[in-house]
């Protein structure tokens, strides 16, 4: 337990809830498929921005609801989510080290990977994705990193979370 | 350790949600608390609808009665027809002895605009169990049957559309009363028609219906046009596609229907038995592929 007081959990709250909207966000077909993990992305922020706090319990509880959200088998996401907070927690002393370019390449590896689990949870529940489109939230999200790691870097400080 | 205890969860759960469906309940909790955010994000459509009609000219308003007014008159003129030739094919069916087709109540809901997971061809809508909305409830619009519905909450439902590739709904050919079985191929606007012999008497532009068989949709819907038919003699069944008659991409308000009493497997598809029995060996799908959790109840013996 450190001795820190905790501060602004109403902030980490409100930014997955915003990473949630973001999700349900309405867009049309072609943009539908690419859309970048906003979740993921928010949890790999928070969990390199204060690891004693979020981890892989919160990143499995957001999952949950990812999967009440996308209509997905419960469990899927949450699995997936909950691999990622336990990356994360693994990196975050190098990641928090390293150029934005280079966190967006770490990124892409992580949203690969959850990918890539997600993939064969599907094949094993009959129902893989047709098209190579699937990979696309592994393209899109690095490269919206940057901004999303900048933004919440800004909110973290302005409200001092920690 | 955290993880692998959580991760064993997750496996648990998605077993005991995909094979058991126990988890209806959490489900339902879940939405229930994500509602709002669902509402929220919803808004900006509805501002959009809202906006719309409200910013609509006085002429264009005009014109749209004009064609609803002539719509109307010429659907009331097919409707008159339509209670004679009822009455007539309840007589018919008395005298066959078989049980008449039964009425259906009809809902009108509206779909939620939030996006869901792109690979799984699923829409919200906006009524729930407080609408006596009930779990497998048929779906349709005004063109044809959209899908069913698949997870039912007090405030709204998730509806699994027909081209979900974990879907397949029982059909029959309008024009020769062939029994099959349509499946979905996760392609928008397509649907996949398994295990029609080559020589089987099917086309392109056929219209395919529901059948009734399975006991969950309603017999006599539109379901799909044939599209493609391929012929090949080296493959064992024709590759068969069809595009459904809804719109599934484009609508908005949707039918939810209740039937007022339960069909005693009407013996419908009778008449055309013989042809049917002929060319239709391969209507019960050996394995069926890629249906596991198959929302379709046994589609080729109906009782």
């Amino acid at each position: 337990m450190s001795l820190i007081p905790r501060h602004g959990s109403s902030i980490i709250i409100a930014s997955f809830v915003v990473a949630l909207m973001l999700t349900m966000l309405p867009l049309p077909e072609w943009a539908h498929v690419a859309r970048p993990e906003w979740v993921a992305l928010t949890l790999i922020y928070w969990c390199m921005a204060l690891p004693h706090r979020i981890g892989v319990g919160i990143g499995w509880s957001l999952g949950l609801l990812l999967d009440v959200i996308r209509g997905t088998v419960l469990g899927q996401h949450a699995l997936v989510l909950a691999l990622i907070a336990y990356l994360t927690l693994q990196l975050y002393q190098r990641i928090r080290l390293y150029p934005l370019s280079q966190q967006a390449l770490v990124v892409m590896m992580l949203v690969v990977m959850g990918q890539m689990l997600s993939l064969w949870i599907r094949g094993l529940l009959g129902e893989p994705p047709q098209t190579w489109a699937y990979w696309l939230p592994s393209l899109t999200s690095p490269l919206l990193w940057p901004w999303v790691y900048l933004v919440l870097r800004e909110v973290r400080r302005y409200f001092v979370v920690n | 350790m955290r993880l692998a205890l959580l991760a064993l969860t997750s496996v648990l759960l998605m077993y005991l949600d995909h094979r058991e469906h126990h988890l209806e309940a959490i489900r339902s909790a879940l939405t229930v608390a994500l509602s709002p955010i669902q509402y929220v994000m919803n808004l900006p459509a509805q501002v959009g609808n809202w906006a719309q009609e409200g910013l609509r000219t006085h002429a264009s308003l005009l014109a749209d009665i004009d064609a609803l007014r002539q719509q109307t008159l010429i659907q009331q003129i097919q409707l008159q027809r339509l209670a004679a030739m009822e009455q007539e094919n309840i007589r018919l069916r008395s005298l066959l002895g078989s049980s008449a087709k039964v009425g259906e109540r009809m809902l009108i809901g509206e779909i939620i605009a939030v996006d869901m997971d792109p690979f799984k061809h699923q829409v919200l809508i906006n009524r729930g169990s407080t609408d006596q909305v009930f779990d497998q409830q048929p779906v349709l619009d005004a063109h044809g049957v959209m899908g069913q519905v698949v997870h039912v909450t007090p405030v709204n439902s998730t509806v699994l559309l027909l081209t979900d590739p974990s879907h397949a709904i029982p059909v029959q050919v309008n024009r020769n009363g062939m029994r099959a079985l349509a499946l979905g191929t996760g392609v928008a606007n397509q649907l996949v028609i398994p295990h029609i012999p080559n020589n089987a008497d099917i086309k392109p532009g056929d219209l395919l219906v529901t059948s009734g068989l399975g006991q969950r949709f309603p017999p006599g819907y539109p379901v799909a046009v044939v599209t493609q038919v391929e012929r090949d003699p080296g493959r064992p069944y024709a590759r068969i596609l069809a595009r459904p008659s809804a719109n599934l991409e484009q609508i908005r308000e949707v039918l939810l229907v209740w039937r007022s009493e339960p069909v005693h497997a009407p013996p419908k598809a009778e008449g055309e038995g013989v042809e049917a029995e002929k060319t239709d060996g391969g209507d019960e799908p050996p394995g069926n592929t890629s249906a596991p959790a198959a929302p379709t109840a046994g589609a080729g013996g109906g009782q």
